[in-house]
């Protein structure tokens, strides 16, 4: 608001400061976006025409790209394996870091303190990655599902934020169900879990994000094609060339000869953007709750 | 003089807090198994830093070789650890010098009016940092191919121009993947300012006002001192972290033209430990910087007690 500043020094210097910061505003609107656009006209456009000259229109139109990369066979796969991990961890993540966290508060929990200490401190080290690689093979999580789900489930970051949650609730709440001679966790159900929302949906996003962009997971611990994940899929298209080669073969093949030739460039834009679309269709709506998550946040931070 | 009593401790309260105690416990054992499976368990993997390792070779038959690995690091691989280290310091350096940048991007932002096109921009701007390194690859290596947008921008303004490599150019590597780091998160960061900022309280605004103060000297203070404290914490906790550079980036950017400058601490760990087997040597790596990195995080915390007053951790 521009009336907090005092409108007699320099109006003018001011006005062409804003209008100067309009500018820059779009510019970077220009830069974050982009990228992501040059992908998406790249993708509908036409395989077999050269993209030499292309920058701001797609040269010709087609969905071919679309088709081949829906005819792909593992990506409807790929992508139920991303959802289930997203849905599964992030699930098992909410339970394990609230129901821990509450735990921790709990004044009367005999070893609250060394709980507590003993995750925490988990932030300060890492054992490195040959170590963490081992320690994944020994556990048994090479090709099993529970490598997405199991490692992430309990995350020091998340108790803390919602610790100090619970901490800043009115403790009536807490008092009045104890007197009803509730148990532990039937306070922390019907009760404290319910009045968490905030904190709770904020952990919520950040672990379903973080669940749906992993992928070097399944890079070093799962080599069965059932279970790779969206990311993972795409990461084979950009880096390992017979990946693409076989999908080439593959859409041709189904295309039949009526088909416009397909380019692998072509290929790896339309499973980027198949990959990137779920992003950019949930975050914009959700995107005020990570902001709030992070006030939240760096209150305590 | 009698004590009141302090706590309205009854037979009845007590078997409820056992209880509830036995129960919490039960509870807490697969949730403290999960911390101690996936934190405290890998460090005995640190045992095969102290070995010749070698894969099909079971630990127990490997020759123990103690610190010999860890010497390692200052006699035989002296030259490789050197350019790592070069290569790591240097991108966090630059990483370091860029620092001030979502500061001036959320005060900026902070300065729009129009509220609409202030939240299109906040979302536009952190949204790179939800999409995946694999994907950012995909945009960037499109984007930077020889037919893509940069070079076809680039022909229609100089027809005869050379046909510009940005991602297999060793001279500027670090400039791009820096470049890169920051398009990915800036915007994310300058959230965490922008709080600050709004906590600002109005009322020095409305001081600065009166004093005369226009906008550049509001921002000089009284935004930016209300953000200092923000700005030297993350500034910290970045220095403290100054060896990790994170692999995602790397693995998806390297090549052989410019592994030479990108082969940063946290790749050559990987490519010494996954691709060459070396696990041993690896390990000692993993551990040296483990400790290089708490104590830098504890030197941290220290110089801001002793600097600010408060400590970080």
């Amino acid at each position: 608001m521009n009336s907090r500043y005092n409108s007699r020094y320099n109006s003018l210097m001011e006005k062409g400061m804003d209008k100067i910061n309009i500018i820059i505003m779009i510019l970077s609107l220009i830069v974050f976006l982009y990228p992501l656009y040059y992908v998406l006209i790249y993708s509908i456009s036409d395989p077999s025409l050269s993209k030499a000259s292309m920058f701001i229109l797609p040269v010709g139109f087609s969905l071919e790209v679309y088709k081949s990369v829906f005819k792909l066979a593992n990506l409807g796969n790929a992508f139920l394996m991303s959802a289930l991990r997203t849905v599964l961890g992030t699930a098992i993540t909410l339970f394990c870091s609230s129901l821990l966290a509450f735990m921790v508060t709990q004044k009367y929990f005999v070893i609250r303190k060394f709980v507590y200490r003993f995750l925490v401190i988990t932030m300060y080290f890492n054992a490195g990655l040959i170590p963490w690689y081992l320690n994944m093979v020994n556990l048994g999580l090479k090709n099993s599902f529970l490598v997405y789900i199991l490692p992430t489930a309990m995350n020091a970051f998340y108790v803390i934020l919602i610790k100090t949650f619970i901490e800043l609730l009115p403790k009536a709440l807490e008092e009045s169900a104890q007197l009803d001679g509730a148990g532990f966790f039937k306070v922390f159900s019907r009760i404290i879990f319910p009045m968490c929302g905030p904190i709770i949906a904020t952990i919520a996003l950040f672990s379903a994000v973080g669940q749906w962009n992993s992928w070097m997971d399944t890079y070093f611990f799962v080599t069965n094609q059932k279970l790779f994940t969206l990311q993972y899929v795409l990461y084979k298209f950009l880096s390992e060339a017979e990946a693409l080669n076989d999908a080439m073969r593959n859409s041709n093949a189904l295309l039949g000869h009526t088909a416009v030739a397909m380019t692998p460039e072509s290929l790896k834009m339309g499973v980027t953007m198949v990959v990137t679309i779920p992003i950019l269709i949930v975050y914009p709506s959700l995107q005020k709750y990570f902001v709030k998550g992070v006030a939240l946040g760096s209150v305590k931070g | 003089m009698q004590l009141a009593r302090q706590n309205n401790r009854t037979i009845t309260g007590e078997i409820l807090r056992l209880k509830q105690n036995t129960q919490m416990i039960l509870l807490s054992i697969p949730l403290i198994l999960l911390i101690f499976a996936f934190n405290y368990l890998p460090l005995f993997g640190w045992i095969y830093a102290f070995f010749n390792f070698k894969p099909g070779v079971p630990l127990a038959k490997s020759p123990f070789v103690g610190l010999k690995n860890f010497g390692m690091l200052f006699t035989t691989s002296q030259q490789d650890i050197i350019r790592v280290m070069g290569n790591t310091l240097a991108i966090s350096f630059l990483i370091i010098l860029c620092s001030p940048l979502p500061a001036i991007f959320a005060i900026m932002l902070n300065d729009l009016k129009g509220n609409k096109f202030k939240r299109v921009v906040q979302t536009v701007a952190t949204l790179p940092n939800f999409i995946s390194w694999v994907i950012v690859f995909s945009l960037f290596f499109s984007v930077f191919s020889s037919s893509g947008a940069i070079n076809t921008i680039i022909f229609k303004i100089n027809p005869s121009a050379n046909t510009l490599n940005i991602l297999g150019n060793a001279g500027i590597a670090w400039f791009v993947q820096l470049a890169i780091f920051i398009w990915k998160s800036v915007g994310w960061n300058a959230i965490i300012y922008l709080a600050a900022i709004t906590s600002i309280d109005p009322e020095l605004y409305d001081a600065a006002s009166i004093d005369g103060a226009g906008k550049l000297s509001a921002i000089r203070h009284v935004t930016i001192p209300g953000i200092i404290e923000t700005f030297f914490v993350l500034l910290l906790l970045t220095f403290s972290g100054i060896l990790s550079s994170g692999l995602e980036q790397f693995l998806m950017f390297m090549n052989p033209v410019v592994q030479d400058k990108l082969e940063v601490l946290d790749y050559y760990v990987y490519r010494l430990g996954v691709t060459l087997n070396d696990v041993s040597f690896s390990t000692a790596i993993g551990i040296m910087k483990t400790f290089i990195s708490v104590g830098l995080l504890f030197g941290v915390n220290f110089l801001s007690k002793k600097v600010r007053g408060n400590s970080l951790i």
